[in-house]
C-alpha cells in the first residue's frame, strides 16, 4: 500500500485528522517553550533586580494601557551601535517580573530599556505633555491628560496581590503598606518615605510631576520610566558569573 | 406569521440558550453595578443589553418559524444554510472598510502627529491595536468563518450543523470584536501584540471558538462525500490551532472579577516566547492556513480547473502546519531569549519557505490550461495575484528571519512593509476575490453587478500596495542603516531623532498607498451592494449529484 493510499485514513476520518493536526502542531511549541521554564541558563542570576514599587507598577500600567510598546522597545540587542546608543544589552533577569513583557517589536521612537535617569523629571513632564515642545521633529502623541488623572492608592495592593499569586515575590509587608508607599514615593517630605526606601532597594523618592497632593498618572509613569534599566549596577556586574 | 401547530415546541437549544442568556443578562447587570472601572461597567452593561437582545431574537424567531426545523435535505438535495454566511459577508465588508480607515488614520498620525489630538482615545497607541484587530480578526475572521461555513457545506454536501449554533458563532464572534475594539479605545488592553483583548473578552472568544469548531466538525462528520476536501483540512487546522494558541498565550489572573485589568500568568522571557509562538502562528494559521483553504476552494472553482496536484496538497498541508509552529523565535533575534531557541526559530523559518512555495505552486498551476481567463475575469486575476503576493512575502519572511538580515530589519518599517505585502496583497486580495465569488453565490445572483468596477478595484488597490510596500522598504532599510552608521572618527553618525525625521516623506507615501487601498474597498462595497440590490436572480436547475470517488 503506497503512502498516498495510507494517507486516506486522514482524508476519510475527521477525528483522526484532528488528532493528527494536534500532534503535529504540538511538537514545535513543546520543544521551544518547555525548556525555558526549567533550564537555569535561561535567566541568569543578577543582583539588584526587584519587583516594581506600587507607584512604578501604577506607572507601568499606564504604559501598558496607552500601548507605548507599539513604538518603543525595551530590549537592547548586543550589537555595537545599540550598546553605544542605549547602554548595556538587556539581561533576561531585568524583565523577569514583567507581566506582560514589553520588549516591543518596533522603534518608531527610541528604545526605553535604559531610559531611567537619562533625563530630568521636568524634561519628562514637558515631553509627555507635548513632545514637540522639546523635540520639534518628534511624531509622538501628547499625553497632557496624565497630569489631570490621579492614581488610586487604595486599589494598588490588590494589583500586587494578583502579581504575587502568579509568582512575583512581594512580601506581606510590601503589600500591607502598598497604598502608603505609593504616596510616599512621590513625596520626599512624607513621614513614610524612609520605611518605603527600606522596602524597595534603589527606589527613587521624588515629586516627579512637581505638583503636591495625591500622585497623578504623570508621577507614576515618570517613576516607572526613571527606574527602567537602573536596577542592575553594571560597574560590578560580572558577565562571567553565570558561565558553567 | 405561520399558524403555530400543536406539535410546535421550543427545541432544547432554543429554551436552553434563552435561559442562559437571561441569566447572563442578570449577572451582567450586577457586574455593571459593582464595576470597579468605567470601561468594565460599560462592557457589562453592553453585554446585559446584548444578552437581552439575544433572548428576544431567539423567542421572536421561535414564534416566526414553522413547527418543524428546516430539513437537512429537500428533494434529495442538501438544504444549505446561507443566512449566517450572508451576515459574515456584510460584516467582513463593514469591518474591512473600518479597519482600512483606521489604518489610514494612524498612518497619517505618523506623518502628522497633530492628528493624535492629544486625547486618550485618539492616540496612536490605542488606535493601532484597533486597526490590527479590525483588519485581521474582524475583516479576516468574518471572511474565514463565512467562507468556511460555505465551503464545508458545499464540499460535504451537508447542511451546516446546528440550528442556532451557526448564528451563535457569527454573532458571538462579532460581539467579541465589538468588545475588544471599544476596549482598546477606552484603554482596556493586555498590550500583548495581536492578543490585546482583556480576560473577559478572551473568555467569551473561547466559548464562541469552541462552538465554531463543533459546528464545523459536526458538519464534516455528516458529510455525504467519503473524502474530506483539502480546503477543509486547512480550515480544521486553522480552527484547532487558533484555539490552542489562544489558550496558551492568554492565561491571566484578573485583579477583580468586577474590573477590566488582569495580569498575564507568564512573565519576562517565557511571556515573550509564548507571545511570539502565538503571534507568529496567528500569521501561520489565521492569516495563512485559513486563507489557503480559501485558495484551495475558490481558485479551482473560479478557474473551473481541478487543483494542480493532490499529492502536493498533502505534503503542503502537513509540512506547513508542522514547520510554522517553530518559527516564532525569529521575532526575538538578539534579545535575551536563549540563543538555541533563536537558532531553532531561524532554521525552521528558512525551511518554511519550501512548503509555502509548494502551496503557491499548487495554487498558481491550478490555472494550467486556463491562463487566458486572467484577461477576461478580474476576480480570478485578484485571486491569482494574491497567491503571487503570498509567494513574495513567504520568500521575504524566511529571508528576514536570518539573524544577520534581522539585525538590520528588526525594529524598523521593513517589518511593517513585509506584514502589509502579506496582509494587503495576500490576505486582502484573496478575501476580496472570495467575497466577489461568494456574494453572487449565496444571494443567488447570476453574477456581479459590474466586472469593470472589479477591474478598477484591482488596479487601484494594486497601485496602493506597491506604494505602501516600496515606501516601507526604503524607510525601513534607510532607518536600519542610519542607526548603525558610524563617522570616520568612530562615533554614531545620527541621533535617533534624525532617523525619525528622515522617515517623514515615506510615511506620507505609505498613507497615500493605504488611502488607495481604502478607495478600492469602497468601490467593492458599492459593487457588492448593487449585486445584491439589482442583480439578476439565478434559476436553480435540479441536478442529481454523485459523490466523488
Amino acid at each position: 500500500m503506497s503512502f498516498w493510499t495510507r494517507h486516506q485514513v486522514f482524508e476519510k476520518n475527521s477525528i483522526i485528522l484532528i488528532v493528527g493536526i494536534l500532534l503535529v502542531i504540538a511538537i514545535g511549541g513543546l520543544v521551544e517553550i518547555t525548556p525555558l521554564f526549567y533550564l537555569k541558563s535561561t535567566i541568569e542570576a543578577v543582583d539588584g533586580v526587584r519587583p516594581y514599587t506600587p507607584l512604578e507598577l501604577a506607572g507601568r500600567n499606564v504604559y501598558v494601557r496607552e500601548g507605548c510598546y507599539l513604538c518603543h522597545s525595551q530590549m537592547i540587542r548586543p550589537l555595537r551601535d545599540e550598546v553605544e546608543r542605549y547602554g548595556h544589552f538587556s539581561l533576561a533577569a531585568e524583565s523577569m517580573y514583567d507581566h506582560p513583557f514589553q520588549w516591543g517589536s518596533k522603534r518608531t521612537g527610541p528604545d526605553l530599556a535604559r531610559v531611567g535617569a537619562k533625563y530630568s523629571d521636568d524634561w519628562h513632564v514637558t515631553h509627555l505633555t507635548n513632545p514637540r515642545a522639546i523635540v520639534p521633529q518628534s511624531v509622538m502623541p501628547g499625553y497632557p491628560f496624565l497630569s489631570r488623572t490621579e492614581v488610586d492608592p487604595d486599589t494598588i495592593a490588590d494589583h500586587m496581590k494578583t502579581l504575587k499569586a502568579i509568582g512575583t515575590p512581594y512580601t506581606d509587608d510590601q503589600i500591607a503598606n502598598a497604598g502608603a508607599d505609593l504616596k510616599a514615593q512621590a513625596d520626599p517630605d512624607n513621614a513614610g518615605s524612609d520605611a518605603f526606601s527600606k522596602r524597595y532597594a534603589k527606589a527613587v523618592v521624588r515629586n516627579f510631576d512637581g505638583k503636591t497632593g495625591t500622585p497623578t498618572e504623570m508621577d507614576a509613569l515618570i517613576a516607572y520610566l526613571q527606574m527602567l534599566g537602573t536596577l542592575v549596577d553594571f560597574k560590578i556586574y560580572n558577565e562571567k558569573a553565570n558561565l558553567r | 406569521m405561520s399558524q403555530p401547530s400543536i406539535s410546535k415546541t421550543m427545541t432544547t437549544g432554543e429554551s436552553g440558550l434563552s435561559v442562559v442568556f437571561a441569566v447572563t443578562a442578570f449577572l451582567c447587570v450586577i457586574a455593571s453595578a459593582k464595576a470597579l472601572d468605567a470601561p468594565f461597567a460599560f462592557h457589562a452593561a453592553l453585554s446585559a443589553f446584548a444578552s437581552l437582545a439575544a433572548v428576544f431574537c431567539i423567542v421572536n424567531r421561535y414564534f416566526d418559524r414553522p413547527a418543524a426545523l428546516p430539513p437537512a435535505e429537500i428533494n434529495g438535495r442538501p438544504n444549505y444554510n446561507m443566512g449566517p454566511i450572508k451576515f459574515t459577508a456584510v460584516m467582513a465588508m463593514f469591518w474591512g472598510i473600518a479597519g482600512f480607515l483606521v489604518g489610514l488614520i494612524i498612518a497619517s498620525q505618523l506623518a502628522w502627529p497633530a492628528l493624535n489630538f492629544d486625547l486618550p482615545w485618539t492616540s496612536f497607541g490605542r488606535l493601532r491595536p484597533l486597526h490590527t484587530s479590525a483588519v485581521i480578526f474582524a475583516f479576516g475572521g468574518n471572511v474565514l468563518i463565512g467562507t468556511s461555513f460555505y465551503v464545508v457545506q458545499k464540499s460535504c454536501r451537508a447542511r451546516l450543523a446546528g440550528d442556532l449554533a451557526p448564528w451563535f458563532v457569527v454573532l458571538g464572534y462579532n460581539y467579541f470584536i465589538l468588545v475588544a475594539g471599544t476596549g482598546y479605545l477606552l484603554g482596556v488592553t493586555q498590550s500583548k501584540e495581536y492578543a490585546e483583548p482583556e480576560w473577559y473578552a478572551d473568555l467569551w472568544l473561547t466559548i464562541v471558538w469552541v462552538t465554531y469548531l463543533l459546528v464545523f466538525l459536526v458538519t464534516v462528520i455528516k458529510r455525504k462525500e467519503p473524502h474530506i476536501f483539502v480546503a477543509n483540512w486547512f480550515y480544521l487546522a486553522f480552527i484547532v490551532t487558533i484555539a490552542v494558541l489562544h489558550l496558551g498565550n492568554n492565561p491571566a489572573l484578573p485583579v477583580s472579577v468586577f474590573g477590566s485589568k488582569s495580569y498575564v500568568a507568564w512573565g519576562g522571557i517565557q511571556d515573550a516566547m509564548f507571545q511570539w509562538w502565538y503571534g507568529h502562528n496567528a500569521v501561520g494559521f489565521f492569516l495563512t492556513a485559513g486563507f489557503l483553504a480559501i485558495m484551495y476552494y475558490f481558485i479551482p472553482k473560479r478557474a473551473e480547473r481541478p487543483i494542480y496536484s493532490y499529492r502536493l496538497s498533502i505534503i503542503h498541508f502537513w509540512a506547513l502546519i508542522f514547520l510554522y509552529i517553530w518559527a516564532g523565535p525569529h521575532h526575538l533575534h538578539y534579545t535575551a531569549l536563549p540563543d538555541w531557541t533563536q537558532t531553532l526559530g531561524m532554521t525552521f523559518s528558512i525551511m518554511l519557505w519550501m512548503p509555502s512555495w509548494g502551496g503557491m505552486i499548487n495554487g498558481l498551476m491550478t490555472l494550467s490550461g486556463a491562463w487566458d481567463k486572467l484577461r477576461t475575469d478580474p476576480v480570478l486575476r485578484m485571486l491569482v495575484v494574491s497567491v503571487a503576493f503570498y509567494g513574495m512575502s513567504t520568500f521575504e519572511g524566511p529571508m528576514m528571519s536570518i539573524k544577520v538580515v534581522n539585525s538590520l530589519s528588526h525594529y524598523t518599517d521593513w517589518t511593517i512593509g513585509h506584514v502589509h505585502s502579506g496582509a494587503l496583497g495576500w490576505v486582502g486580495f484573496v478575501s476580496f476575490g472570495a467575497l466577489y465569488c461568494l456574494v453572487p453565490w449565496v444571494w443567488n445572483r447570476k453574477g456581479l453587478y459590474s466586472l469593470k468596477l472589479v477591474n478598477w478595484h484591482f488596479w487601484i488597490a494594486t497601485l496602493g500596495i506597491v506604494l505602501y510596500i516600496s515606501a516601507m522598504w526604503v524607510s525601513g532599510i534607510l532607518q536600519g542603516l542610519m542607526w548603525r552608521a558610524y563617522t570616520s572618527l568612530g562615533f554614531l553618525e545620527y541621533s535617533f531623532i534624525e532617523t525619525v525625521e528622515a522617515m517623514h516623506p515615506f510615511y506620507i507615501i505609505r498613507a497615500a498607498g493605504g488611502g488607495l487601498f481604502l478607495i478600492g474597498a469602497l468601490i467593492m462595497a458599492y459593487n457588492l451592494w448593487m449585486t445584491v440590490r439589482v442583480g439578476e436572480a439565478e434559476v436553480q436547475m435540479p441536478v442529481a449529484l454523485q459523490p466523488a470517488e
